[in-house]
């Protein structure tokens, strides 16, 4: 099922939560809903669920308008971050849940209802613990119960609320991929709230980046990440540096660095500011041109595969952080204090005053 | 098993920061003496006292007709504040708990106001409204409908006394719950009754005991706000805590103390009840705080 979102609102007192917010799911698409916190994601999928009225705008399933739909009529499944299960049920019993308060004519009989819920309990690979009440279970499991049960009247949408939030980093990421693999298994239109941007980038077909009530870019994780459309799409996804200048027809002048910005051959000598990945940024022992910017190195910390160097640049503006491979690290050998050439390999260049 | 070892691991590491071994003793010595010089001696005087004249007598005096006319009418009138109040508690702690709306404040602070009113007082409003020299006085006389020193004068006044009592223990218990079972059992294709009854109620339900058997206890031993609106009609217009007080005004106080005792016994009920209901409200609780 398709869902279309046409010119949302919504306001809780005076602090706006959505304005004008239009968006398309296709039908059988796994979207994520990025943003801080505050940024409207949560709202916007509780009114696709039916559980938050917009004060203005529609919402339409396959094209149908389904604004004023009662909850229980949407057929949606809900996955909640702190999971919802009836505390007082067993893991069996959840997850018949909504097969069992279905109207008398359409509920499936007993038989019926035990098989669905035994196939389900394999999905998940918690067959042995049918028997069990959620406060027995760990945080995953208990995800995974709520999801069965959300799956269980077999939803023509499925929306996940901040789903792993609450779950430790490891079970976190075998979740994720987890999800991602149920979902090219059912292809069941999902949508899935996160603040977590590699969630999001691992998961998502398509990455919609929320900011402050307004839907700020939507594409595949690619097209989000190596081609951010703001400044605050760019700042969200990954560690970034910035660099105040200006930029006049197509060269912009960074911290006494001259770059090409063919994109803004038009500018006439613009106030700009330059956003450079930490990971785009490479270290050199010798100056070849104005390209690079001279730096102490302040600095060094092993993270992983990654060493990350903070510098500090000669000219008193500031500190950059810079992520090197192990490799490039170790070939390199920086020691702190050292002089070094900071050359940004990719810099996007907006011109604006835009402040973070 | 888990809260115990909690315990003690916690009174070993905060060995430094509790008071010395005699002031603990102190205090505890101070509190449990109070309660037995206030509370536990003049229970078991009651009951000597009620005993006093042997256990015939005792019996005697509760087969007594006003007596018992006494209990039936007490047992009336719980029978139909509690079930009265059950229901307006559920529906003023669910509106409060589950939902945002202008004047929930204003709520909050009306169910609270039969507890910091006198009930000497909530007796008074009814004898102004529903009396003789009242607003609706006359017309009820007209109409031949008795309200004060009247059966349905006592209930009345009882229902406001007792009304707090459920929809204060339901009102905190629903707020640590949240919402999110509820909304989950919506979005499953639950109607609002059956995510009542399948999802809230077993939920609350110890609460609701709680409540009821609190409510249930004052209503049967409510006296200032009964004591105004019921006219000491003896046979029938008397509750126990009345013909506790007409015994002993007449000097019979086997009788009165016999009458008192079956009060005191309701009160020991209630506090067991009470206190499973307490431990169990606690597990469901300690549950949720696991799922948190």
């Amino acid at each position: 099922m398709s869902i279309e979102i046409e010119g949302l609102g919504k306001n809780f007192g005076t602090f706006t939560a959505l304005s004008n917010v239009n968006l398309n799911v296709p039908s059988g698409e796994l979207v994520a809903l990025l943003g801080p916190s505050g940024s409207g994601k949560t709202t916007l999928l509780r009114i696709i669920a039916g559980l938050e009225s917009p004060d203005s705008g529609r919402v339409l399933f396959n094209g149908e308008e389904a604004t004023r739909r009662q909850v229980r009529d949407r057929q949606v499944g809900f996955v909640f971050q702190h999971y919802a299960l009836f505390r007082h049920m067993t893991v069996f019993d959840n997850i018949a849940f909504g097969l069992t308060v279905k109207p008398k004519k359409m509920r499936p009989d007993k038989e019926q209802i035990r098989d669905k819920v035994h196939t389900l309990l394999k999905l998940i690979q918690l067959e042995q613990l049918a028997d069990r009440y959620p406060g027995q279970l760990s945080g995953g499991q208990r995800q995974r119960v709520a999801l069965a049960r959300a799956l269980a009247v077999e939803p023509q949408v499925l929306l996940l609320d901040e789903p792993f939030g609450a779950l430790d980093a490891k079970v976190r990421l075998e979740l994720r991929r987890w999800l991602r693999r149920l979902h090219d298994e059912i292809h069941v239109t999902s949508v899935f709230v996160t603040h977590d941007q590699e969630e999001a980038l691992e998961v998502a077909d398509r990455i919609v980046v929320m900011n402050k009530g307004s839907i700020e870019q939507q594409g595949t994780p690619s097209e989000v990440y190596d081609h951010p459309a703001t400044p605050f799409v760019f700042d969200f996804l990954g560690n970034v540096n910035l660099f105040q200048g200006r930029v006049h027809k197509g060269t912009a002048q960074m911290c006494g660095m001259n770059l090409s910005s063919p994109e803004h051959a038009a500018a006439n000598d613009a106030p700009a500011v330059g956003y450079v990945r930490s990971h785009d940024i490479a270290i050199e022992r010798v100056a070849t041109d104005a390209g690079a910017i001279e730096a102490r190195v302040h600095y060094l910390l092993s993270v992983g595969p990654l060493v990350r160097v903070d510098l500090m640049l000669s000219n008193g503006d500031g500190t950059i952080e810079v992520n090197l491979p192990r490799e490039e690290a170790d070939r390199l050998r920086l020691l702190v204090g050292e002089k070094v050439f900071a050359r940004p390999r990719k810099m996007r260049v907006f011109v604006d005053d835009y402040q973070i | 098993m888990q809260v115990a070892k909690h315990h003690e691991n916690g009174v070993k590491v905060s060995q430094s920061t509790t008071e010395p071994a005699w002031v603990r003793y102190l205090l505890l010595v101070v509190a449990l003496g109070f309660l037995s010089l206030f509370l536990l001696l003049p229970l078991a005087a009651v009951f000597v006292q009620a005993l006093d004249k042997g256990w015939e007598a005792y019996l005697a005096a509760l087969k007594e007709p006003d007596t018992l006319s006494a209990i039936w009418l007490t047992v009336i009138t719980a029978a139909c504040c509690v079930p009265v109040n059950l229901f307006f508690g559920i529906v003023a702690a669910w509106a409060i708990a589950k939902f945002s709306f202008p004047g929930k404040s204003l709520l909050i602070t009306l169910i609270d106001l039969p507890f910091s009113v006198s009930p000497v007082v909530s007796g008074l409003i009814y004898v102004l409204i529903f009396g003789l020299q009242g607003w609706l006085g006359p017309w009820l006389q007209e109409h031949d409908i008795k309200i004060i020193f009247a059966v349905p004068g006592i209930v009345l006044a009882t229902i406001f006394v007792t009304f707090p009592f459920v929809a204060r223990e339901l009102i905190p218990l629903m707020e640590s719950q949240g919402r999110d079972e509820e909304e989950a059992a919506l979005t499953l294709g639950a109607s609002g009754l059956q995510t009542f009854f399948r999802v809230t109620f077993p939920n609350i339900k110890w609460g609701i005991l709680y409540g009821v058997i609190l409510c249930n206890a004052r209503a049967m031993g409510e006296f200032g706000a009964v004591s105004v609106v019921s006219g000491h009609v003896r046979g029938s217009t008397n509750t126990i805590p009345l013909q506790v007080e007409i015994l002993y005004n007449e000097y019979s106080y086997a009788a009165a103390f016999a009458v008192a005792s079956l009060l005191a016994l309701l009160a020991l009920v209630t506090l067991v009840i009470k206190t499973v209901a307490q431990w169990k409200i606690q597990q469901t609780l300690s549950v949720a705080e696991n799922e948190r």
